[in-house]
């Protein structure tokens, strides 16, 4: 089940570590990505923290981390080739992997229902 | 996205997925779903690709003096233009700051049709209507009345051929005719472009415009012709080092500094601008355009700082991304004359780090395009 961060993030958790990547929306927006510059493994963040850049061809977007935690692994795919965040954003193009620090953070996300809502009132 | 302007092609983005974004108050496709800004460049540079570009704007001058108010108005020659030419150039304030750069169609002595950007549209009417003054010239802004696409890539011709009795081949780069039939509608048609390829820019009534924009498409379809969105136009310009205005070109940076020297007669008779930027030659420019290649990794943005070796700072990225055809990561920018020689060393900062770069040739991507 994935759950969202009004800045387009998806975290989808299996025990204490939570999977991260952007929406199909955000993906959709940026464009095709060229590279993806990912943190270091055993680096910590906090929940808002800025994660990861984006480079597509247009624009650099920032990913910020929907909950905090430790980094244990990023998608070594999305480096050699950061166009698989482009074909399977929330799938294959998922981007790190946080150990979280503090779970309940997870409840100030949005639901797919509600993330759904939250995009069309964007238009 | 309310309060956005929509072009006569509007319905045919929503037809082929484009998604929409507010540019400059007009809503347009940035991209359209299922092929992205990559492909739709390719797409152009390997086959053809057709743009919506409605949204510019058009002045037309008319009357007794309508060729020496444009001469006294813009910084390249129009006197020395034939009939029917197009030519490139830009309209300066006194102080030498760019109004706008713009095309200048000479259909006659008499009459001038001047495409401006999109943006800059009201104000540029506002300008050449108060620069008017005094000169027996009509000046209209007709904007509202055209609607624009642009055919553009190696099979360009082939594909617009389809379409007309025309023969494309009398039509040189940069000149245009009017009167043109493209499937039926009167077309204003001219050899012309903003991606490095050659091409046309074909200017329609909106109510013509549906058909002319779905004519393309299906006579392009062997050829693997793309609507492309505004993504792709700025990847493909930025490859030939085409200008940007708010980039590249504005008011605080002059035609000369801009390294558009070569569209500024500075020895034609007095036109506006002209003794600030005649003087700026004579001072020195201070800071002009160059190119830059990245050679760490990363990828300049516009506004990112541009350093020299030892951190001091001598200059800023006006457009800057990663070239799909050449796969460097480029930027144009604006940077001190001590730096701007090809070759040289330089950095740019890029999120506060300072990542190696050099001052390379321009334009990056060049094509030889049809002449005669």
């Amino acid at each position: 089940m994935f759950k969202y961060a009004d800045s387009h993030e998806w975290v989808k958790v299996e025990g204490k570590v939570a999977t991260i990547g952007i929406s199909e929306y955000a993906a959709e927006h940026l464009g095709d990505v060229i590279f993806a510059e990912l943190p270091a493994v055993g680096k910590s963040f906090k929940k808002g923290d800025k994660l990861v850049d984006l480079e597509s061809v247009k624009a650099v977007a920032e990913v910020f981390a929907p909950v905090g935690g430790k980094v244990v692994e990023v998608n070594g795919d999305v480096e050699a080739n950061a166009g698989v965040i482009n074909e399977a954003p929330q799938a294959a193009g998922w981007i790190v992997k946080l150990e979280m620090s503090d779970p309940s953070e997870l409840d100030g996300l949005m639901d797919e229902d509600a993330y759904h809502k939250f995009l069309s009132a964007q238009h | 996205m309310s309060g956005l302007k929509r072009t006569p092609l509007y319905e045919m983005h929503i037809k082929y997925g484009g998604m929409m974004v507010d540019f400059g108050g007009w809503e347009l496709p940035v991209r359209y779903k299922g092929k992205g800004d990559l492909e739709e460049h390719r797409a152009v540079r390997e086959r053809v690709g057709v743009f919506d570009v409605s949204h510019m704007g058009e002045i037309r001058v008319k009357g007794p003096d309508a060729l020496k108010f444009v001469d006294h108005l813009v910084t390249n020659d129009i006197a020395k233009a034939e009939q029917n030419q197009v030519t490139y150039a830009m309209m300066c304030y006194p102080n030498g700051g760019v109004v706008d750069d713009l095309l200048v169609y000479k259909l006659s002595d008499e009459e001038m049709f001047l495409v401006v950007n999109a943006s800059n549209s009201d104000k540029d009417y506002a300008w050449v209507s108060e620069q008017a003054k005094g000169f027996n010239v009509r000046v209209a802004n007709e904007s509202p009345d055209w609607a624009e696409v642009a055919v553009q890539g190696p099979k360009a011709q082939e594909l617009v051929q389809r379409l007309t009795e025309y023969n494309l081949d009398e039509l040189k780069f940069f000149y245009c005719k009017q009167a043109v039939r493209i499937d039926g509608a009167e077309c204003l048609i001219s050899r012309t472009g903003y991606t490095g390829e050659d091409g046309f820019e074909i200017y329609i009534r909106p109510e013509g415009a549906v058909n002319v924009w779905e004519s393309v498409l299906k006579a392009g379809e062997d050829f693997g012709v793309s609507p492309c969105g505004l993504g792709s136009r700025d990847s493909l310009r930025f490859e030939a080092c085409l200008p940007l205005y708010g980039h590249e070109l504005s008011p605080d940076i002059t035609p000369l500094q801009a390294s558009l020297g070569f569209f500024v007669k500075l020895d034609k008779e007095g036109f506006i601008g002209k003794e600030a930027l005649v003087h700026q030659k004579e001072a020195g420019l201070g800071r002009r355009m160059v190119g830059i290649e990245l050679i760490d990794r990363g990828i300049p943005r516009n506004g990112y700082k541009v350093l020299s070796p030892e951190g001091a700072e001598i200059g800023w990225v006006t457009s800057g991304l990663p070239s799909p055809t050449l796969g460097k990561n480029l930027a144009m920018a604006q940077v001190s004359t001590d730096y701007a020689k090809a070759g040289t060393e330089v950095a740019v900062s890029i999120r506060d780090k300072a990542l190696k770069a050099m001052v390379v040739k321009t334009p990056f991507y060049k094509k030889a395009y049809k002449k005669s």
